[in-house]
């Protein structure tokens, strides 16, 4: 188990490497620091402010080659500083970007976390009850469900929610955020509503799919031979056994907690990471965008790991090597 | 006109693959079935279809003086000049605010947008850009899955390294993050949104294509094409890439909605591509909160946009179910 981990953690090493190449390949030679500077000082700012801004935020160094001193290049620069974790300023305001990336987690979090369980909550709890009523036209309707459901663009959950729930009925305010307890949930339960509405469809398809083919197998058969109820068959044996998948399609999930919700957090005026991320596509704000996506990647490769790992506390039959 | 030009590639390709199916009799049994089970939902998509090329072929006429711009046959099905000064409510005989006559009164069925446009024709004509986004994509990124999935499969060794490397790399970056990230370096503009789209999509094929490919070449009739000296890319070319055409197939119609709602997304951080129906809710999203509110605009943009996908979603579960051979035999 530790050598796999350990053979696990170089390979993530490796693929994080190809992020920050392919990282720089984008923001530095795609997108030149000469087009940043240009979208950052104006059309028509004179070439001494361009520079001027260029050399305020680094961008002034040779890009790959310097031939008098190899390590004093942008390539090295960048490579140096992500792996460090100093993510220096903003290309937009020059805050730094570390002090933003503390103040977004909190929010997010607070907006996420309740999101991930209650949407794992009703997913599986709905698929277990459509696969229970398999065949039947419970699990018809329900199946056309998810796909209308599926089928919605989450821009129009948005807005229709804020518009029915919110501006309409007056239940929930449209958008906010604070902090204090006592009034946290009332700004946070129409983010999380609308959450769970976009993706209870393809849950439940999901879910469900999992859980009808686990009820084809032989020891379900065995059980119901044995007298055992059908609930119980649901609830113990089959959901036990399709735990693998299920852990597959969430702890995945769980590092991008930390990230928070591009869409939702912005319409809904929550300030954790996807705003801090989609404030960066505003501002075209290219060097905090680069360290979403550095920091997105990592918590990719650890929810990789995390995985790998619950497979064995799921399931004892599970080595890994 | 690059993007005509890749309307036009793209209806081509489709004749080529119509035609080849056309001649196999298994993909024909295929057609079949999918007409039997889907019926209704082939001739949404197909109605969306038929919008969108009659959106696609556009020219500009040059009687009269001045500078006059392309229009498509769809935009010619409209009386010319179908515009007002601002918004009016569907079939209004009067401006919205302020109540001033319309120039054709009661004939916006679908009432008319902040620019007085007809949001009926607009919300038709965003059927090109969602066929676009979902065919151009596709076209994109599904060559490059087979060329990668395919060599990774066929070589293995050193090349399905690089090639692990290079998709778990792509794969370990958020998608919509790596989305916006491509098109910010890119530029905007509809082909950089698809070649976006295409590099952050051709991920989950490729490796689907690998896989596929690695027990392809195990079979017996390509062990007898290797023991015949038939020559490697004749062998990929005849005997492995026919036999992955179904999962193309699959993936294509599975992963079309998914384009499309992408690029919805794209559109509300304001790096998507004109007159699409993302942009057209994006712009709605403030009007709902006018008084009296616009609901016009946001209500049609949304149903043209549910309409297709949800009928591409339903024709896709199809296709899956009849063409790959392993849903089948779960079901029997």
């Amino acid at each position: 188990m530790l050598a796999y981990l350990v053979r696990r953690l170089a390979w993530g090493v490796v693929t994080v490497q190809g992020v920050l190449l392919f990282l720089f390949v984008l923001f530095f030679l795609l997108a030149t620091p000469d087009d940043i500077a240009r979208k950052a000082v104006g059309e028509k700012a004179p070439q001494a402010v361009l520079d001027q801004w260029k050399q305020n935020h680094g961008y002034d160094k040779p890009r790959v080659w310097n031939p008098a001193a190899p390590a004093d290049t942008m390539l090295f620069d960048h490579f140096r500083r992500m792996l460090s974790f100093d993510f220096g300023n903003s290309d937009a305001d020059d805050t730094p970007i570390a002090e933003r990336l503390r103040a977004g987690v909190g929010p997010s979090l607070a907006f996420t976390l309740p999101l991930f369980v209650l949407e794992i909550v009703f997913g599986v709890g709905l698929a277990l009850f459509v696969a229970f009523f398999r065949d039947t036209a419970i699990d018809r309707t329900a199946t056309v469900l998810a796909v209308l459901a599926m089928s919605v663009s989450t821009l129009l959950y948005i807005i229709g929610a804020q518009y029915v729930l919110g501006k309409l009925l007056r239940w929930f305010p449209i958008s906010g955020f604070d902090p204090d307890p006592s009034v946290i949930a009332r700004f946070l339960a129409l983010p999380v509503i609308v959450g769970l509405l976009s993706g209870i469809g393809s849950d439940l398809r999901f879910y469900r799919t999992v859980f009808v083919e686990e009820s084809g197998k032989d020891y379900v058969r065995t059980a119901r031979a044995k007298g055992c109820g059908e609930g119980r068959i649901m609830g113990r044996h089959v959901l036990r056994n399709s735990l693998i998948p299920i852990l597959t399609q969430v702890v995945v999930q769980i590092p991008f907690l930390f990230t928070g919700s591009l869409l939702l957090e912005s319409f809904f005026g929550i300030p954790g990471l996807g705003s801090v991320t989609v404030d960066a596509i505003n501002a075209n704000d290219f060097s905090t965008l680069r360290t979403m996506v550095y920091i997105g990647s990592l918590l990719f490769v650890a929810g990789q790991i995390a995985t790998d790992v619950s497979y064995t506390l799921a399931d004892p039959r599970v080595r890994l090597g | 006109m690059l993007g005509n030009c890749a309307v036009a590639a793209l209806v081509l390709a489709g004749l080529a693959a119509a035609l080849r199916v056309g001649r196999s009799p298994l993909w024909r049994q295929a057609g079949r079935e999918l007409r039997r089970r889907r019926p209704f939902a082939l001739l949404v998509v197909a109605l969306y279809a038929a919008i969108a090329l009659l959106d696609s072929i556009a020219w500009v006429d040059h009687e009269g003086g001045g500078v006059h711009e392309a229009r498509s046959l769809l935009v010619r099905a409209f009386p010319a000049d179908f515009r007002e000064a601002s918004y009016s409510a569907p079939l209004a005989d009067v401006e919205f605010y302020g109540g001033a006559p319309l120039r054709h009164p009661g004939s916006h069925w679908l009432g008319t947008d902040i620019l007085g446009r007809d949001v009926l024709l607009q919300a038709l004509r965003g059927a090109r850009v969602a066929l676009l986004v979902g065919g151009l994509t596709s076209l994109i990124s599904i060559p490059l899955a087979l060329l990668f999935g395919v060599a990774a499969g066929y070589r293995g060794g050193r090349v399905d390294d690089v090639v692990f490397f290079v998709t778990s790399t792509l794969a370990s970056m958020p998608g919509l993050l790596l989305l916006v990230a491509l098109v910010m370096a890119l530029g905007r503009g509809p082909v950089q949104v698809c070649i976006a789209l295409g590099v952050t999509g051709w991920v989950g094929f490729a490796r689907l294509a690998r896989g596929e490919t690695f027990k392809l070449r195990e079979l017996d009739y390509v062990q007898a094409a290797r023991a015949l000296g038939v020559p490697e890319l004749r062998i990929v070319l005849r005997h492995v890439v026919p036999n992955l055409m179904h999962l193309v197939v699959i993936t294509f119609v599975l992963t079309f909605s998914g384009l499309v709602l992408s690029e919805a997304v794209l559109s509300w951080l304001g790096l998507g591509i004109d007159g699409s129906w993302g942009q057209m809710i994006d712009q709605a999203r403030d009007e709902l909160s006018r008084e009296p509110a616009i609901w016009w605009n946001l209500t049609a943009a949304s149903a043209a946009l549910f309409g297709l996908i949800l009928a591409v979603n339903l024709v896709g579960d199809a296709v899956r179910d009849i063409l790959d051979p392993r849903t089948l035999r779960e079901r029997a």
